[in-house]
This record gives C-alpha cells, sequence and structure tokens, in this order.
C-alpha cells in the first residue's frame, strides 16, 4: 500500500498499562545519538585508528571439507611491510566445549570445515600488502568428501563433519551429524489426531539466510608483550567479546578491555566473535596495534547464518475449528558445529496454541557450512512457517475463518504452554482481536492478489545486567549500561531514568560503557535490552532517588521514609507534609560533596521476568503467473509490546522484522554449488528487499503489560520476524491457488508449483 | 610502488593525498581524508552505504578510483549541515526515526539530497527507485520514505 492511501487509525486495539500515567515514557523524543548518526560523526567498528597501527587480512579455505597438510608462510612473510603470521599455533590449547567450538571455527586447526573456514591471517603496513600477503600464504589441502544439505547429512554413508560431538540427548543408531536432540510434548497425539474431522501433514523446506546487518565485522586490537590489551570492535555484548577473547589468547579476562563501537546491525549475527581473538593474536606478536576488517564476501562465507530447515508438521482439526493434536519433526543443520537451534524451534511451534496432544521433535545436524549464528528469534520463523501453513490448508479446506480459528484455540494467561510452563499475562489474544478489527483484514483484494495471516510467539530474555546512574552538580545524570545500543535503546534508557528522577529526557546522557566500568552483561540479544536494561535502569534511579530523599531527609531532620520524591524534588510527607518547601535535584546535588559525597544508583542483577511475546501479521500479495515475481502489496503488523517506551522506535522494531521476513521468504538464500561452495557471497546476488521491493509497513501496538517489568515492558526486537514467512506464504499460496513449501518463494519456485499444479 | 599524487576538492576545502593506484576513493575518504562518514558495507557498489557525488553526481565511492577524483569536486556526508545547522533531511531523518543504527544513513542522506536537487517533488514510488541502490537492512524503509517526503514538502513550501 502507498504512503499516501494511509488514513491515521483511531481507536487503537490498546489496553490501558497497569494505571501508571507516564509523562515521559511512551513519548518519542529524538534520539540522544541522531546527530552524530546524520553528520558522519557516530564511530562505528571500521572507523578508529591507533598510532602504528597495522592491517590484517585473513587466509580462507576454498574448499568445503579439507585435511590442511601444510601452511606455507615463506612467502608472505618475506614480502616488504609484512609484520606477522598467524595460524592455530599461535592460540591457547587445551579448550574445551563450546570455547573449543569458537576457536576451531575463528582459525581451522587440522580440517577446514567449510568454504570460508580461516586458516591462517597476515598483518602488514598496509590493508594492500596484507591482501597481497594473504594470497602468498601457501596451504596444501587433502580435499574430503562434503555435505551441506540437512537431510543429505543426517543419511547414511554421509560424510561424518566429527566423530564424537554429539551429545548424551542423541538417541542411538542416529548419524554422528546428528549431535543434539530435542523431544517434548504432552497427550496423546495418536488419540488427538482420532477425533480429528481433518488431519494434514505436510513437508517444509527453508534456506539458510543470513542476518545482513550492513557494517562488516570490524575491530582494532592492541596486545602487549605484558598480556595486557585493549580492544574496540562492532558487537552486541563486549563482555561476551572480552570472556572469549580471554580463553582464547589465553589471558586472563580482567587484563583485556573491550569497547563496543557504534555498531551497524546485528540482528543477533553480532553476538559471538569470528576476528577479535585474529587481531589480538596479530598484535601480541607484532606489539603493535591491528586493524581486521571482513568484506561483504567473508561476512558471508564466515560468519553465522541461519540454519537451514527440513521440517514436517502434522495437525488435527474439527469442523468447528479446534484444533485436536499437534505433531512436528524439526531437523535443522547449524554447519559445522554443534548450536542449530533445533530445540527452540520445536519449543516455538506450537506456542501460540492451547492443544492438549503434541509432540515436537528436533535434531541438530551439522554440515560443511559456516557456524549458524543467532538471527532474530531464532528457529522461530522457521517453526511458524511449517505450523501456520498448516493450519492455513486446515482453514482453507473446512471453510474458517483463520484469525477465528487462532482465536478459537489461542493461548491465553494460565494456559500451558505447548514448551511446558504456564503463561503469565500475555496479548496473543489481543493482537487476533487488533487484527480482526483493522481495516486490513476486511479489505477487498485484486484478482490475482492473495491474504494471509500468521501469529508468532518469541521467549523473550532477561540476562546478566549491571547499570549505574551518577549524578551531576547541576542535577542532570550520567546513566551507563552495558548492552550495546543496536536500535534506538538509548532514547529508551533516558526516557526510563527521566521519568524516575523527574527531570528532562535531554539531562540524561546514556553510555554505553566498557568492560571495565561495570560489572558482567549479557549480550544485547533475546529482545532483552528495553526489559533488562530498562529495569535495571529504572531501580538504579529508584536507588539514587533514596539516596537524594536521605539528603533532603539528614537536612531537614526528619527520618528518611518521611520523604517522598515527587516532579524532581525531595518533598515532605507523612505528618511532615507542608513542612518544609520542595527541594529540587539540583539543589540537593549542588552540596552533594559536602552531604555525604558523590551521589549514584546502582543496579545489578539477573532479572527473569522477561514476558513473552506474540505477533498477528495479515499480508496481501500479488503473484505474476507469467514471471513468478511476487510482490507484497499491504502488509500489517501486530504484536504484544507491554508497555511501549519509545512508540515510534517500537514500529521500527515491527517494520524492520516484517522488511527481513519479507526477504526471507521471497528471496534470500544461500546457495551452494556441487562443490560445496557458496555461490552468492555479494550483495548483488544474495538480494535483501530495497526500498523499491516494499510497501509501507503499518503498524499496531498492542499493550498488555508485563507483570515482569516495573512499566510493562516486553522486548520486541525479535517476536516481529516470526510471523512473516508463514504470513507471506499463506499470501503467496491463495493468489497463486497453489501451496509453497519451500522457502524462499522466488520465482523459479512459484513457476515451479504452478507449472505442477497444471500437471507439466 | 610509487604512489599517486591527486589535487581535488572535497565539501568545498582544496585536499592533496598520495595513494596507490589500487585505492578506491572511498578508501582515500576513510584512510587518507579521516572523512569516515562514508562507509564500505560491500565494496561491490551494491549497498551505497558509500554514496558520494563526484561533480554533482551520486556514485558509489567504492567504484570510483582515488586517482580519479584529480580535478573533481567530491562531496559527502561531513559536508550536509552548514556548521550547527542540520540539512532539513538530516533533521527530518532524527525527527521521523528514519535510522536505527545509522550504517546506512550517511550514503541515504547523500542519495536523497542528489534526489531532491534534481526533484523536488518526487512520488513516493519515485523515492523507492531512487533509493533501490541504497540498502538499510533495520527499518523496512517505511520511516525513510516517509522521512524524505515530508522534506522535501518543506523544501517546496520554503523555496
Amino acid at each position: 500500500m502507498a504512503l499516501d492511501e494511509y488514513k491515521p487509525q483511531t481507536g487503537k486495539a490498546m489496553l490501558e498499562g497497569e494505571g501508571r500515567s507516564f509523562k515521559q515514557v511512551g513519548t518519542s523524543p529524538d534520539r540522544p545519538d541522531g546527530v552524530d548518526k546524520v553528520t558522519g560523526r557516530a564511530r562505528f567498528g571500521a572507523d578508529v585508528t591507533a598510532p602504528g597501527m597495522l592491517h590484517a587480512a585473513i587466509v580462507r579455505s576454498p574448499h568445503a571439507h579439507a585435511r590442511i597438510l601444510k601452511i606455507d608462510t615463506s612467502a608472505a612473510e618475506a614480502l616488504d611491510g609484512v609484520k606477522a603470521v598467524v595460524t592455530r599455533a599461535d592460540f591457547a590449547t587445551g579448550l574445551t566445549g563450546e570455547m573449543w567450538n569458537i576457536l576451531e571455527n575463528v582459525m581451522a586447526d587440522k580440517t577446514a570445515l567449510y568454504d570460508g573456514h580461516a586458516v591462517a591471517a597476515v598483518a602488514a603496513t598496509s590493508a594492500l600488502i596484507a591482501r597481497d600477503a594473504a594470497k602468498l600464504v601457501k596451504v596444501e589441502y587433502e580435499v574430503l568428501p562434503h555435505v551441506t544439505d540437512v537431510d543429505a547429512a543426517m543419511a547414511t554413508g554421509a560424510p561424518v563433519i566429527r566423530e564424537g560431538a554429539a551429545d548424551a540427548s542423541v538417541p542411538p543408531g542416529l548419524h554422528p551429524n546428528v549431535v543434539r536432540y530435542h523431544e517434548s510434548g504432552r497427550g496423546d497425539v495418536e488419540a488427538g489426531f482420532a477425533e480429528a474431522d481433518l488431519v494434514i501433514e505436510d513437508h517444509f523446506r527453508t534456506e539458510a539466510t543470513h542476518q545482513g546487518y550492513i557494517e562488516p565485522h570490524a575491530c582494532l586490537a592492541q596486545m602487549g608483550g605484558d598480556g595486557k590489551g585493549e580492544l574496540w570492535c562492532c558487537t552486541q555484548g563486549h563482555w561476551n567479546v572480552q570472556k572469549i577473547c580471554a580463553a582464547l589468547l589465553g589471558t586472563e579476562q580482567s587484563a583485556l578491555r573491550v569497547t563496543a563501537s557504534e555498531i551497524g546491525g546485528g540482528f543477533g549475527g553480532k553476538t559471538t566473535v569470528f576476528i577479535e581473538p585474529v587481531a589480538l593474536a596479530l598484535s601480541r606478536k607484532t606489539s603493535r596495534p591491528v586493524k581486521l576488517v571482513m568484506s561483504r564476501s567473508e561476512v558471508f562465507r564466515a560468519t553465522g547464518p541461519t540454519a537451514s530447515t527440513s521440517m514436517d508438521v502434522k495437525v488435527g482439526m474439527k469442523k468447528d475449528g479446534t484444533i485436536t493434536a499437534m505433531q512436528g519433526t524439526f531437523r535443522l543443520q547449524g554447519g559445522a558445529f554443534p548450536g542449530a537451534p533445533a530445540d527452540m524451534t520445536a519449543m516455538c511451534a506450537f506456542a501460540p496454541y492451547n492443544v492438549a496432544n503434541l509432540k515436537q521433535v528436533g535434531y541438530d545436524v551439522m554440515s560443511n557450512r559456516p557456524k549458524q549464528a543467532a538471527y532474530r528469534a531464532p528457529g522461530s520463523p522457521m517453526a511458524a512457517f511449517a505450523t501456520e501453513s498448516v493450519i492455513d490448508e486446515l482453514c482453507n479446506q473446512l471453510g474458517l475463518d483463520p484469525i477465528e480459528v487462532r482465536l478459537k484455540n489461542a493461548s491465553r494467561e494460565g494456559t500451558r504452554a505447548s514448551y511446558g510452563p504456564k503463561f503469565q499475562r500475555i496479548g496473543l489474544v489481543e493482537t487476533l482481536e487488533a487484527a480482526k478489527a483493522h481495516p486490513h483484514y476486511s479489505a477487498p483484494l485484486k484478482p490475482g492478489q492473495g491474504r494471509g495471516v500468521s501469529c508468532g510467539f518469541w521467549f523473550n530474555f532477561g540476562g546478566e545486567t549491571s547499570v549505574s546512574l551518577a549524578l551531576s552538580e547541576d542535577g542532570s545524570a550520567q546513566l551507563m549500561v552495558g548492552t550495546p545500543d543496536i536500535g534506538g535503546s538509548r532514547a529508551s534508557m533516558a526516557l526510563m531514568a527521566a521519568e524516575e528522577l523527574g527531570i528532562p529526557y535531554e539531562n540524561v546522557r546514556v553510555t554505553i560503557a566498557d568492560t571495565a566500568s561495570l560489572g558482567y552483561n549479557e549480550v544485547s540479544h533475546g529482545s532483552r535490552v528495553t526489559y533488562a536494561s530498562g529495569l535495571a535502569t529504572i531501580q538504579a534511579a529508584r536507588d539514587a532517588v533514596r539516596k537524594l530523599c536521605g539528603r533532603a531527609a539528614a537536612k531537614w531532620g526528619i527520618p528518611e521514609d518521611a520523604v517522598k520524591w515527587e516532579n524532581g524534588c525531595a518533598v515532605p510527607s507523612g505528618p511532615n507534609a507542608g513542612d518544609f518547601d520542595p527541594l529540587p535535584i539540583a539543589e540537593i546535588t549542588a552540596s552533594m560533596g559536602a552531604t555525604g559525597g558523590p551521589i549514584v544508583g546502582h543496579f545489578e542483577a539477573t532479572p527473569e521476568g522477561a514476558g513473552v511475546s506474540f505477533a498477528t501479521h495479515i499480508v496481501d500479495a500479488e503473484v505474476d503467473p507469467e514471471t513468478g515475481k511476487t510482490a507484497v502489496v499491504r502488509y500489517t503488523v501486530v504484536q504484544d509490546a507491554g508497555k511501549a517506551i519509545h512508540p515510534t522506535y517500537v514500529e521500527g522494531q515491527f517494520q524492520g522484522g516484517a522488511a527481513q521476513g519479507i526477504g526471507w521468504a521471497l528471496n534470500e538464500e544461500y546457495i551452494y554449488g556441487e562443490d560445496g561452495r557458496l555461490q552468492n557471497a555479494v550483495f548483488l546476488d544474495y538480494r535483501i528487499p530495497v526500498a523499491s521491493d516494499l510497501p509501507m509497513i503499518d503498524t499496531v501496538i498492542v499493550e498488555v503489560p508485563n507483570p515482569g517489568h516495573p512499566y510493562g515492558v516486553r522486548g520486541v526486537g525479535e517476536t516481529s520476524i516470526c510471523p512473516p514467512l508463514a504470513a507471506i506464504a499463506n499470501a503467496v499460496s491463495a493468489a497463486a491457488g497453489v501451496r509453497l513449501h519451500e522457502l524462499p518463494m522466488s520465482p523459479p519456485r512459484i513457476l515451479e508449483a504452478l507449472e505442477r499444479q497444471r500437471g507439466g | 610502488m610509487s604512489k599517486i599524487h591527486v589535487t581535488t576538492t572535497v565539501n568545498g576545502d582544496a585536499v592533496e593525498f598520495l595513494c596507490d593506484a589500487r585505492e578506491t576513493l572511498l578508501d582515500v575518504l576513510r584512510d587518507r581524508l579521516n572523512l569516515t562518514g562514508a562507509k564500505e558495507g560491500c565494496g561491490t557498489g551494491d549497498c551505497g552505504a558509500c554514496s558520494v557525488t563526484l561533480d554533482g553526481r551520486l556514485v558509489c565511492s567504492c567504484l570510483v578510483l582515488g586517482a580519479e577524483a584529480e580535478g573533481r569536486e567530491i562531496a559527502t556526508v561531513e559536508g550536509m549541515a552548514n556548521g550547527e545547522e542540520l540539512h532539513p533531511l538530516q533533521q527530518k531523518f532524527i525527527e521521523y526515526a528514519a535510522l536505527q543504527c545509522g550504517i546506512c544513513t550517511p550514503g541515504i542522506l547523500v542519495a536523497t539530497k542528489a534526489l531532491l536537487e534534481r526533484n523536488p517533488d518526487p512520488t513516493e514510488t519515485e523515492v523507492r527507485y531512487w533509493l533501490a541502490g541504497n540498502l538499510c537492512r533495520c527499518t523496512g524503509y517505511d520511516k525513510i520514505i516517509r522521512a524524505v517526503m515530508d522534506t522535501a514538502a518543506d523544501m517546496r513550501e520554503a523555496s
């Protein structure tokens, strides 16, 4: 739908927060880093330099699977300007578990496990010399058989990626490439299917996609012979980088100070490390600062894409729309290491539905592809694609309205979730009601168009969080948080601190502190930042307010608990009400040095009340039967935000998730040749949505407060990518008149499906 | 290998530099002139994060050699604001939350400024196709398109 067709929505499906009226929270002021970002001043990963800096380049395997017989670095080292070459021998030994996996991924040891796997790295006086030198590193390989497809990797006779990688969860008799197994459920699915009037079982596949952040990984490392180091990098979590790099280099964590640069997108893909330990190893070897920046093709070949999937889902439904049983098998390959989110895929698959009989099985499978990394609600979008497609088909065949059927079976407060626990307060029904009431749902479709709907679910997450809020003499505030700002979170933090302190938003400066300045902070992932850092900000501000009230109480000579905080002032209350004039924050802080010292509020905890989140999306798609090209003509996102702190940035998260989902559904895929090499490692061939591909994306913010946050916040970043794959597949299937089972629904796949249906 | 001496103008300032024949204009701007506003998202002309103008023409600076800057006039995002006064597009991008991470923002601002100089009254479709060479992964473009359309309307009114 075009911009000028939009009319303002009235009577929004918004529920009131829990009775609290906010002065600043819920407004959308300009972001604190706005001017830096529009003037080019903001410093991202690749934007810094250091005196005496060297540049690095990485040597990568051209083979999908190969034994490394010999690495000859002599020609590279002989090139003028080359200062050091590192290989696996320059990293720590004796690592186990996930740290070993990460090291093996960062720098191959005896075997190259995928096309693009790092095998050596060079540092030189210029980037051009480093690149030239990398080409002079001679690696002798013995090419091994490879496998890149998930079903092929599980089949008898498939090349074994690594013996002994499976854990105890894997039942006997499976291929060694199956490394984790998940099974959960309840009731009796067979009895459930027997109760149904219609049972549909279908097979679905999705290709791997990349997070596609526009900023390639970049870092600047400095490490001396004393083992002390500094690292600047673009990351979603610099304490995690500190922990991993310290382990991989064999140094203690506190020896390494990590500063997070501005980050040019992450979406989960910058939650781990790829190049930072390499830059540190080169810096340690040369005693000079080393800058390492990935090229785009390195990003595609060697950083985390998603898992690809092969899935079977079976659902039974009565004529009235009641779901009697749901069963799913989800096979995910996550590259040459364990960790594909098969368990989360299985656990998310049926979460929107209150069904008595459930069974979900997940297989985590290794193959000769790069180690998968998180991408916005890892696993959930694929699961929803399979489940919501089957439900759509059941609705079609039984002549039922897809939103009514979802409402009839929807999970609500008190429902036992498909993955175990009972849901607390959740907003799925509210999103469905709002979608049903939205003008989009009843708008007429043109010939050749189809409409699809889908629900989506994500857990959300809390995690270790540490925040510090220091007051200045003039009553303004400096808030330090440890979660990199990946989408405007500094604005939300400043709003929450300003709300509690009763000072203007502009008077709060928010800084992403380095690892030496705060306690451990978990990565910016799991949609946790506005929830957990927000909660910690509110509590740190309340801690500062208690101290401010204490200073006022001491001044007035009354008990501390007889002072309350109102509109940025200490005010006497209870029996002392009205005895003294309100004392503004700036008067207290002006004299704080003489009344007990600096006033700083803290909060450190691992909050566990991240409320789960649901969304419902409506999509209209138009399919050209001659070319197979799909146009998304109208898109509406309805999602529960709990409480929108900065509504404009909440809308931005909704729109961004939907747009990424459109890319995943229609275009984006990792294409491997028979040689196991990635064939489309540039943006021209791996085509993410461009402006002319998309319509405006309408949003409805539903607010069903999360009881686990003081203001009711639920994370919003990830759930927005859960429904699009299915919603678009349902719309495309309706428009094309044939069910699509495989993503992406690129023009050749749609033409194939149309051809099959015509009996071609 | 001897370097090439280049004399050029960047954001109105006379500039000289030495560069390798293989260095791109983007490399020169970022590494030799410390103008890091233009970003390298791909190095192959597909993402537009390195957009600058060369004698008024919108180009991907990763597809231009540094040596080609000789005698030309280059404009980058760093030259958009007039001192403290932001260009109306810069102001509107902040106001509309038309950026999330902000890595594509410099390129998109340079590209849209070039558009509005040619076409002060673009349709939504014209804006979408003009910006089809500037990738944004965060926003879904919605708020960017709105910010551009609204800036264009404001600038027409003001002129």
